[in-house]
């Protein structure tokens, strides 16, 4: 497993692939990052299938379904729009990009939403 | 046939860019897009955000950046084939190539730059069964032709600018015109949202909300679509002729992938220690189309690759001559167009 970096502010999260294999992983609170970036820096899914606008909300390609009961942050309108166009979303379908690593989300639990055809 | 010097498939701000560093060397670009309009994703998905880190320019809007890179590149009067997806590629004995686009114009050049960003961008399906046995068959992702749909029942299926503009045009030409949206709100202009709910009113649409289309029935022509109301589960079947799903675009690396290019993690492997050109010699790839190690996906990357494949394709076209790099502070810039800017002159004159 690639270790992102070695700190106290690491926070642990499972993150179900695509092919249903769970990988416990470390990501980082302290280097700006969001979920979609965590699972690529990972490569928990193959490069060009994620992250595929970049983090702008403008694709979905990062969609996840959130199966922890965690607290997270309202919906933008631009992430509640590409959901409301988006496939296989589900009600707890939130966009990866729009996730950011925080303490709060220390243990969270996702499962990356299929690829789109 | 469109004859050029470098043929560049990809109409971004890289591909965009490779013409000003190519019509320094006085070298001729043609550019393919399958989008209709240049700029790549930066007319296309993010016109309005600003981007921070083109060097010299501490804000710009994509949009502004995609404006100023056209007129930057004017000069060198650069073709375009538009709405048209580079499709295949073939190698001529003499080395040259030539790229037919799916509507089949061909385009023939010594040097192809492959500035294909993630691809070209096709629209994005619905997972339904049996959705490829109705594709041109009551199915479009395209509104091409209006006149098609005259006189018959349309359901259109989003909730954003195009399905509500379509909705409202067709709902003068179709019989019936129904759209399907799984969020009672939409997103889009402000007149369209509100010229829909004028044309509902008046009974001209018929809008189906939060609802989804779950099933396609039909024998070889599209004949029915089963609509699912999302809040109470219950499914209808709607008499239909056409089901226009709008549900925007999303890049697929497509046809390029099939060109024999050596291809890893979705992107085309080139060598970055030279000129960025892949394994077949004269086909480059550059900007977030190709991948190396160290490789960022980042606009002014794809620049500079631009500028140094500019360099190798000199050499390729001219074997023999003998290029030196000259400033634009130096060599001004001279456009096919007949143009020439350059640094006003200073005088040399005594003062008595």
């Amino acid at each position: 497993m690639i270790k992102l970096q070695i700190g106290m502010s690491d926070i642990k999260i499972k993150i179900i692939d695509r092919e249903g294999v769970s990988h416990e992983v470390d990501a980082p609170t302290d280097m700006n990052m969001n979920l979609m970036e965590v699972v690529r820096s990972y490569e928990l899914a193959p490069e060009g299938t994620i992250g595929i606008c970049g983090g702008m909300a403008m694709c979905a390609s990062c969609q996840c379904y959130v199966q922890s009961d965690h607290e997270l942050p309202e919906m933008s309108d631009d992430e509640e729009a590409m959901l409301s166009e988006a496939f296989n979303v589900k009600d707890n379908s939130r966009l990866g990009c729009q996730l950011h690593i925080t303490e709060d989300l220390d243990g969270l639990q996702v499962e990356l939403a299929p690829e789109e055809a | 046939m469109i004859k050029t010097d470098i043929l560049i498939i990809g109409a971004g701000p890289t591909g965009l860019f490779a013409v000003f560093e190519a019509g320094l060397l006085q070298l001729k670009c043609h550019l393919i897009d399958a989008l209709p309009q240049a700029g790549g994703q930066c007319s296309e998905i993010y016109p309005k955000k600003p981007i921070y880190d083109i060097p010299g320019y501490p804000e710009v809007l994509a949009g502004d950046l995609v404006d100023n890179l056209m007129e930057q590149i004017k000069p060198f009067q650069p073709g375009f084939t538009l709405g048209e997806r580079a499709d295949t590629i073939e190698k001529l004995e003499d080395g040259t190539f030539i790229v037919t686009t799916n509507k089949g114009t061909e385009h023939h050049a010594p040097v192809v730059a492959i500035a294909g960003g993630l691809g070209s961008f096709e629209p994005r399906k619905p997972l339904l069964e049996n959705l490829e046995k109705f594709e041109d068959n009551g199915i479009a992702y395209m509104i091409k032709e209006p006149e098609v749909y005259r006189g018959k029942k349309v359901l259109i299926a989003g909730g954003g600018d195009s399905a509500l503009d379509w909705s409202i045009f067709l709902a003068d030409v179709a019989k019936e015109v129904t759209l399907v949206h799984r969020r009672n709100e939409f997103r889009g202009a402000l007149d369209s949202v509100e010229k829909v709910q004028q044309l509902k009113n008046e009974g001209k649409i018929n809008l189906i909300t939060p609802a989804e289309v779950v099933a396609l029935k039909g024998e070889d022509h599209l004949e029915k679509v089963t609509v699912k109301d999302t809040g109470t589960s219950e499914e209808r079947d709607i008499k239909v002729d056409n089901f226009i799903p709008l549900f925007g675009l999303s890049p697929k690396l497509g046809p390029i992938g099939d060109w024999g290019l050596e291809i890893e993690k979705n992107a085309i492997k080139v060598d970055n220690t030279y000129d960025y050109q892949t394994n077949i010699p004269g086909i480059y790839a550059i900007g977030d189309v190709n991948t190396y190690p160290g490789k960022l996906k980042l606009i002014l990357c794809g620049f500079h690759e631009a500028t140094l494949m500019c360099q190798s394709a000199y050499q390729k076209i001219f074997p023999d001559k003998k290029y030196v790099m000259k400033y634009t502070t130096v060599g001004g810039v001279t456009g096919f167009d007949g143009s020439k800017k350059e640094a006003p002159k200073a005088v040399v004159k005594s003062i008595d």
